[in-house]
């Protein structure tokens, strides 16, 4: 579905990705583990557009993502949840929700997508006409993966869904990672949270200073020894 | 009521209900103004030029080809909506990434062309458009029927973008583009785009503003500093981008210039205008109701 080539990318004459190659398949969750600086991010606003890479190609089921404009990826089926949630804080739930939906495409859509996405929140539609920046942050993470479901998208890609979360509070987030994986969207998910995403991811890639270290499914990640040591502390 | 109005100074009254008419069509500016600010960034030093040009297409539609008022008007409302977005277009859009000082020099340039061409093309006559509304009287009071029908006129115009702003996809896209400009591609929104459309409204509220101070005021090159400073007072008062704080500070002024009319002069009413904002700018910097980041 989703095929990175040689990607390099960076900000200014910082590069932060070195020759990235990545493949998503349909119906995969596959997760992106690493340390804090080394590309998590760049690699998910690489692929939404958010900014451009220097080198390398990226394609969505063979159409070339460099050459659409940013604003048309999503119409690709590419619904990005950025770090930080990064929602309209003044703007409702409701509107929040509604700039989710607000391509062409998706608008026809909108009444039937509200519901899916109250049905899988049901917080939100209790919520709705709060200022989505005075709900509690799972509160918000939920109106952020909300908002992207919205787009009625192919693939999903979560930056850090429980970055400054309680521990409960990831708990759930993670469970509706496997909900939404189990509705049969693709989902694409960097997390340094390594023993809790591994959980739910078919394979992982595991990234260091802006290059892909090591690859293999979960058990397999869960069982090598650069991650072990690196992140699980064992 | 003749008991009440007895009791009551009239001429208060009248002068009170006058300040809320003007204040209407201060608050249509107000908003509109408010709104490019507020989306875009930048402020339009040349808006009251554009309400300008906009009197004067009135002017010549009405009074030398003979259209109809109520035809002239949905015409220059476009025509100035048109206006506001080439000024996007050619001036404010090669400028977004620049020092926001340039962008003030850049519209203000657009003034002076604006006001300079004008007075080659039309001349410095003051011009009207030859319709005289009759006075309604109630009671004792007389209320011109021009600034009724501005008043009604520009509360329908603030109500028609407040439910383009709310109900729609792209009006809840431009309140929500100035709370993070960077994720809007990710919404499948086209910045560009929504920049063009505010600037258009901008443009169309000017035109509608335009349409009602033609039927009081004399059309000519420097008629924009007639409302043009009390207008940026305004929005300054009530928080730059602040839309409910401009609606406020708008009926504040009105009700300043016209009870200060009242007890003195036309002139002073404009002068105690600008103390009280002296004052106020000492008490609450950042506006009536600074805006909330």
């Amino acid at each position: 579905m989703l095929e990175l080539r040689s990607v390099d990318a960076g900000y200014g004459s910082f590069q932060a990705l070195f020759g990235v190659n990545l493949e998503v398949k349909a119906g995969e969750a596959v997760g992106v583990i690493g340390p804090n600086g080394a590309g998590k991010t760049t690699l998910m606003r690489v692929i939404s557009g958010l900014i451009r890479p220097a080198r390398g190609s990226i394609k969505m089921e063979g159409v070339d993502v460099l050459t659409t404009p940013a604003h048309r990826i999503v119409s690709l089926g590419i619904a990005h949840v950025p770090e930080n949630r990064r929602l309209f804080p003044q703007l409702s739930v409701d509107d929040n929700l509604k700039m989710g939906a607000f391509m062409k495409e998706a608008r026809h859509k909108y009444a039937e997508r509200l519901e899916i996405v109250f049905e899988l929140f049901p917080r939100l539609k209790e919520r709705r006409y709060q200022m989505a920046g005075t709900m509690s942050g799972g509160e918000q993470q939920m109106c952020a993966i909300g908002r992207a479901l919205m787009s009625d998208p192919k693939l999903l890609l979560l930056d850090e869904p429980s970055a400054g979360l309680a521990p409960v509070v990831v708990q759930q987030v993670f469970e509706l990672v496997k909900r939404i994986r189990a509705s049969g969207l693709t989902v694409l998910i960097v997390e340094q949270n390594v023993q809790q995403v591994l959980r739910v991811v078919d394979r992982a890639y595991l990234i260091e200073a802006g290059s892909i270290r090591a690859s293999g499914s979960s058990a397999e990640m869960l069982a090598s020894d650069t991650v072990k040591e690196a992140y699980l502390g064992v | 009521m003749q008991a009440f109005l007895d009791i009551f100074d009239i001429y208060l009254l009248e002068a009170v209900i006058n300040g809320i008419l003007l204040g209407g069509v201060l608050a249509l500016l107000a908003l509109g103004l408010n709104l490019i600010f507020g989306v875009i960034d930048v402020t339009w030093i040349c808006y009251a030029e554009l309400v300008m040009i906009g009197m004067y297409a009135m002017y010549f539609m009405v009074q030398y080809y003979g259209v109809s008022y109520f035809i002239a008007a949905p015409f220059t409302i476009l025509l100035v909506a048109l206006l506001g977005a080439a000024l996007h277009y050619l001036v404010i859009a090669p400028l977004l990434t620049a020092p926001p000082i340039n962008q003030l020099l850049a519209t203000g340039g657009v003034l002076f062309v604006l006001q300079s061409f004008a007075t080659v093309a039309f001349g410095i006559d003051f011009r009207n458009l030859g319709i005289r509304l009759p006075v309604l009287a109630f009671g004792d009071m007389n209320f011109s029927y021009a600034r009724l029908l501005s008043f009604i006129a520009a509360l329908v115009g603030m109500v028609a973008v407040y439910l383009f702003m709310t109900r729609t996809f792209t009006g809840t896209a431009i309140r929500a583009i100035s709370q993070d400009r960077q994720i809007m591609a990710l919404m499948g929104v086209d910045t560009k785009r929504i920049y063009i459309i505010t600037s258009a409204l901008g443009g169309a509220l000017a035109g509608l503003a335009a349409c009602l101070l033609v039927l009081q005021y004399d059309v000519h090159p420097f008629v924009g500093l007639s409302f043009g400073p009390i207008t940026f007072l305004i929005c300054v008062l009530g928080g730059l981008g602040n839309f409910i704080g401009g609606f406020i500070a708008s009926f504040v002024f009105a009700e300043i210039i016209s009870l200060g009319g009242l007890f003195s002069d036309l002139e002073w009413g404009y002068v105690l205008a600008f103390a009280f904002f002296i004052v106020m700018m000492f008490i609450r910097p950042a506006g009536l109701l600074a805006r909330r980041r």
